[in-house]
């Protein structure tokens, strides 16, 4: 498995190389890669329950691994992702043909199918993880394919920003479950699942994996992003947006559903949410247009009914979702690509404007009618069958049935609206006169719909197996249940009957509703995608104030931060921690020339700070650093001693050096900032002493010293140990040193840099002019 | 205007620093001393000779551009880490042959590339300072 993802990354990288190559038949080549996969995938390994592991060390002193696991549930998404992504390639190969760059499609797609199906097989929640931040990657670039247009650039910012959001809190939940769990191997993970619905982290463990799960499948209100990232090329929206991409989020529930659900509150939040996406999906689908914008809403609406039946967490809520999402995935792929073979025939992309296509374009309109009986939930067709079940399973709450039923209604509505309404009626002039697209572009949606057909005829021969080995991985129960097209006289056929009919006049009122919501435009202004704009705006504003405040290049600013930081960090630690310190705080008797010392550097400390002229407080400094030198050598350390004096030259002749062309200290500054600058300094050292007084005495574990003096003489051929240390025992540290060393005087060099040219003939002309005036003025007095 | 005391040590003295450095490089192993020192002193004897005399003066006698300096420094003390990678050691394990009873290894080799570096560093700074107009 690991296998198959390197190779698809591997001719990722190669597509746009092939693409000059082959030309228009490299989709139809690259193709054959995700089909051979999904026939390995599905056949390979015996039943469709069948599970297969695979690991290869990756992080071991992490217990990290490339783990991945075989099981139904990832079965299922894997030929999704596979089969729909080799019905993507060959589409995208004649849908984007004589435009720019389709080599980069080609190798995006087949990097994202690479990214899906590690999110899908992996067993190793951090590699679920990395490989779920690179489908969100891989979608910002597809979604940004057109970069030339602002509104690409900027929803696939949207969606990118959005998702990611969903991904760091996907990260936190991830590690607080590994650290609850003591695993990150998802299939040991799920045997321990009392282990977690019992750990006082339960509650920020499932706000977290929801928040991740949720964004990612554009469940309100984070679901403005996915009808936004329409500005995409139909062929991606038809992968990403339908098929695959936004199922991550449903998969993630699906998969951890052993782990977190059962509890009251998994069962509360996952299913408001999804009722509440339903309904909001599907007010918001019937009001639209265009047609991929009805096809969005409508998927927001569906994925919100997916995430409701996880919720539900029953074994027949279960069985529906995997019905749901094979049955979805093939409709509303078939639907997406059919407005794009539309799109791409005449021009036009708004249900208003067209009309009676299926003199014109016949297979299109089978391809579509099929598909749209799917999604209406009517027979024989594998909609039906998953709705069936769908509202089996949703029967016991009323309140649930409702937002079903508004869900279902507003699937028939964009039924209509995008597979019978264009096609239907007399024809209308569009931009460009129709023809029927190639067949390479028909070839996948016919097979999609086909496909729906199929399953609607014989749901068990079919999807049977599979849906069952999937919903019993995600109930970690075994489920025995029988797919079928017809549920008997009850409830379920009635709920259908029901939306179809409803469905059928709403439809009707379509222009209507348009219309309203025309006139209604303002409600927009409170909707999320206006949320998130203003977010955008404070978030930057904020940027702006921060930056102003905290980088405004004085020096003296940034040493007060530092300093203020250090002292209330280490401050706080030391008074809380007094009793540890207390008994430390101790001072011997000092010998004279100790106390001499010390107080000749008190000395020359004030004297440093009430200087009236620059050189006066250099030398003073100068003192003081002499004086730390002595320090060291009465205390027995003579290369620090010889090293501070040296340092101590140089750093007043560098001073002496920057200060020369400044004139005198004329002005002192103000004794309110004087006064400040010693609030700052003071607390700065009495918490150094306080530091120093009480280092000496801790002692945490056996001094190292006596190792390092043992080894000396017989390992580092030495008897200076201080130098063994630094050049042999420690060499990485001074290595590092040195290297920071060498930057800092790079970094000098910098700032130091000459002047440009311009700058310094003007300044040269401001300083003589100033020479001649002082001249002019010394001649007046004198 | 220089002072007389300034324009002879600067003459005189540099020299004996520049040599006093090199001593306390070799002898860091064993006595009080080592590559930091030595960069230091070798540096401050420089500045000497850029103060008294000129910096252009400075620059002559060092011969070599400080920045190369720096770069031959780390060169030199990464390189000397790698001599222990051919027998399988770590990273900067310490290699030793005693030709006729002297100890010679890469650890001082590695301590002129601190010499170097820091004696890169310090002339930067200071013919950098003492040029700016």
């Amino acid at each position: 498995m690991l296998l198959a993802i390197v190779a698809c990354f591997a001719f990722a990288i190669a597509a746009p190389a092939l693409h000059r190559v082959l030309g228009r038949w490299t989709g139809k080549v690259l193709a054959i890669v995700p089909l051979a996969l999904a026939i390995g995938f599905a056949f390979a390994s015996g039943t469709m329950a069948s599970v297969v592991e695979e690991r290869r060390a990756w992080l071991p002193a992490l217990d990290v691994a490339f783990a991945f696991r075989l099981d139904g549930l990832s079965r299922l998404f894997a030929l999704l992702v596979t089969s729909v992504g080799a019905i993507v390639l060959v589409y995208g190969g004649g849908y984007l043909e004589g435009r720019a760059h389709v080599g980069r499609f080609y190798a995006f797609v087949l990097a994202f199918m690479a990214s899906m199906l590690g999110v899908v097989l992996a067993d190793d929640l951090l590699l679920l993880y990395a490989a779920w931040e690179l489908t969100s990657v891989c979608s910002f670039l597809m979604i940004g394919f057109d970069h030339q247009k602002e509104e690409a650039r900027y929803t696939a910012r949207q969606a990118l920003l959005v998702t990611v959001l969903g991904g760091l809190a996907l990260l936190a939940g991830v590690l607080l479950l590994a650290q609850v769990s003591g695993t990150t191997r998802i299939s040991e993970l799920l045997a321990r699942g009392d282990v977690v619905r019992s750990s006082p982290l339960y509650a920020p463990i499932l706000a977290l994996i929801l928040l991740g799960a949720l964004t990612k499948s554009a469940q309100a209100p984070f679901h403005f992003w996915l009808p936004a990232a329409m500005t995409a090329p139909t062929p991606v929206s038809a992968y990403l947006h339908a098929a695959t991409m936004v199922k991550a989020g449903i998969f993630l529930l699906a998969r951890l559903s052993p782990v977190l659900s059962g509890t009251a509150a998994f069962t509360i939040v996952v299913t408001a949410v999804g009722a509440a996406t339903a309904v909001v999906g599907a007010v918001l689908s019937v009001v639209q247009t265009d047609l991929k914008r009805l096809l969005a809403y409508s998927t927001v609406s569906a994925l919100g009914l997916m995430t409701l039946l996880i919720g539900i967490g029953s074994e027949t809520s279960l069985f529906a979702l995997a019905l749901f999402v094979i049955a979805h995935a093939l409709y509303k792929g078939a639907l997406f690509l059919v407005a794009g073979m539309v799109d791409h025939e005449t021009g036009a992309r708004d249900v208003g404007a067209l009309s009676g296509l299926r003199r014109a374009m016949p297979l299109t309109f089978a391809i579509a009618a099929a598909a749209g009986l799917s999604m209406a939930a009517l027979p024989p067709t594998a909609g039906l069958v998953a709705k069936e079940t769908l509202i089996e399973a949703v029967l016991h709450r009323p309140s649930i049935v409702v937002s079903v039923l508004a869900a279902s209604v507003s699937f028939v509505v964009v039924a209509w609206l995008t597979a019978a309404r264009p096609f239907l009626g007399a024809p209308r002039d569009t931009p460009r006169a129709p023809t029927e697209p190639s067949w390479a572009m028909t070839v996948g949606p016919a097979l999609l719909s086909a496909s729906s057909l199929a399953i609607g005829l014989a749901p068990e021969a079919t999807i049977g197996a599979l849906a069952r080995a999937a919903a019993s991985e995600s109930a970690a129960r075994a489920i025995s249940t029988r797919p079928a097209l017809f549920h008997g006289l009850g409830a379920p056929l009635a709920v259908t009957v029901v939306s179809a009919l409803l469905g059928a006049a709403v439809a009707r009122l379509h222009p209507r509703l348009v219309r309203l919501r025309a006139r209604g435009g303002a409600l927009a202004a409170l909707g999320p995608t206006r949320g998130y704009a203003l977010g955008l705006k404070a978030l930057d504003r904020l940027a702006h104030v921060q930056t102003r405040v905290l980088q405004n290049g004085k020096l003296r600013a940034y040493l007060g931060v530092v300093i203020v930081s250090t002292v209330a960090l280490a401050g706080v630690t030391v008074v809380r921690r007094l009793d540890l310190i207390e008994p430390h705080l101790g001072m011997v008797m000092p010998r004279v020339y100790e106390a001499g010392l010390a107080l000749l550097v008190l000395f020359a400390a004030v004297v440093a700070v009430q200087a009236r002229s620059r050189i006066a407080s250099i030398t003073a400094l100068g003192v003081v650093g002499y004086s730390i030198a002595l320090v060291f050598q009465l205390f027995g350390a003579p290369d620090l001693a010889m090293t501070q004096f040296t340092v101590e030259t140089l750093t007043v002749i560098l001073f002496v050096l920057a200060l020369r062309r400044l004139p005198p200290l004329a002005r002192r500054s103000l004794r309110g900032r004087r006064l400040r600058d010693f609030a700052i300094a003071l607390p700065f050292g009495a918490l150094m002493t306080v530091l120093v007084l009480a280092s000496w005495h801790v002692q945490l574990d056996e001094p190292v010293s006596r190792r390092y003096l043992d080894a000396a003489v017989p390992e580092g051929h030495g008897r200076n140990v201080v130098n063994v240390i630094l050049v042999d025992f420690r060499a990485l540290d001074t290595l590092g040193e040195i290297t920071v060393l060498a930057v800092a005087a790079v970094g000098a060099w910098a700032l130091l840099a000459p002047t440009p040219r311009r700058a310094r003939v003007s300044s040269a002309r401001v300083s003589s002019a100033r020479v001649s005036s002082a001249r002019l003025s010394s001649e007046r007095t004198a | 205007m220089k002072s007389v005391i300034l324009r002879t040590t600067s003459v005189t003295l540099p020299p004996l620093l520049v040599l006093f450095a090199l001593f306390l490089l070799l002898h860091g192993h064993d006595e009080p001393g080592g590559g930091f020192v030595a960069g230091l002193v070798a540096g401050a004897a420089l500045a000497f000779l850029a103060l008294g005399v000129d910096v252009p003066t400075a620059r002559q006698s060092l011969r070599a551009r400080p920045e190369a300096l720096m770069a031959a420094g780390l060169l030199l003390a990464a390189l000397s880490g790698t001599v222990g990678l051919v027998t399988g050691a770590p990273f900067l394990r310490g290699v030793w042959i005693a030709p006729g009873g002297l100890a010679i290894g890469t650890p001082i080799v590695f301590d002129v590339g601190v010499f170097f570096v820091v004696l890169g560093a310090t002339t930067k700074l200071v013919f950098d300072l003492a040029e700016r107009r």
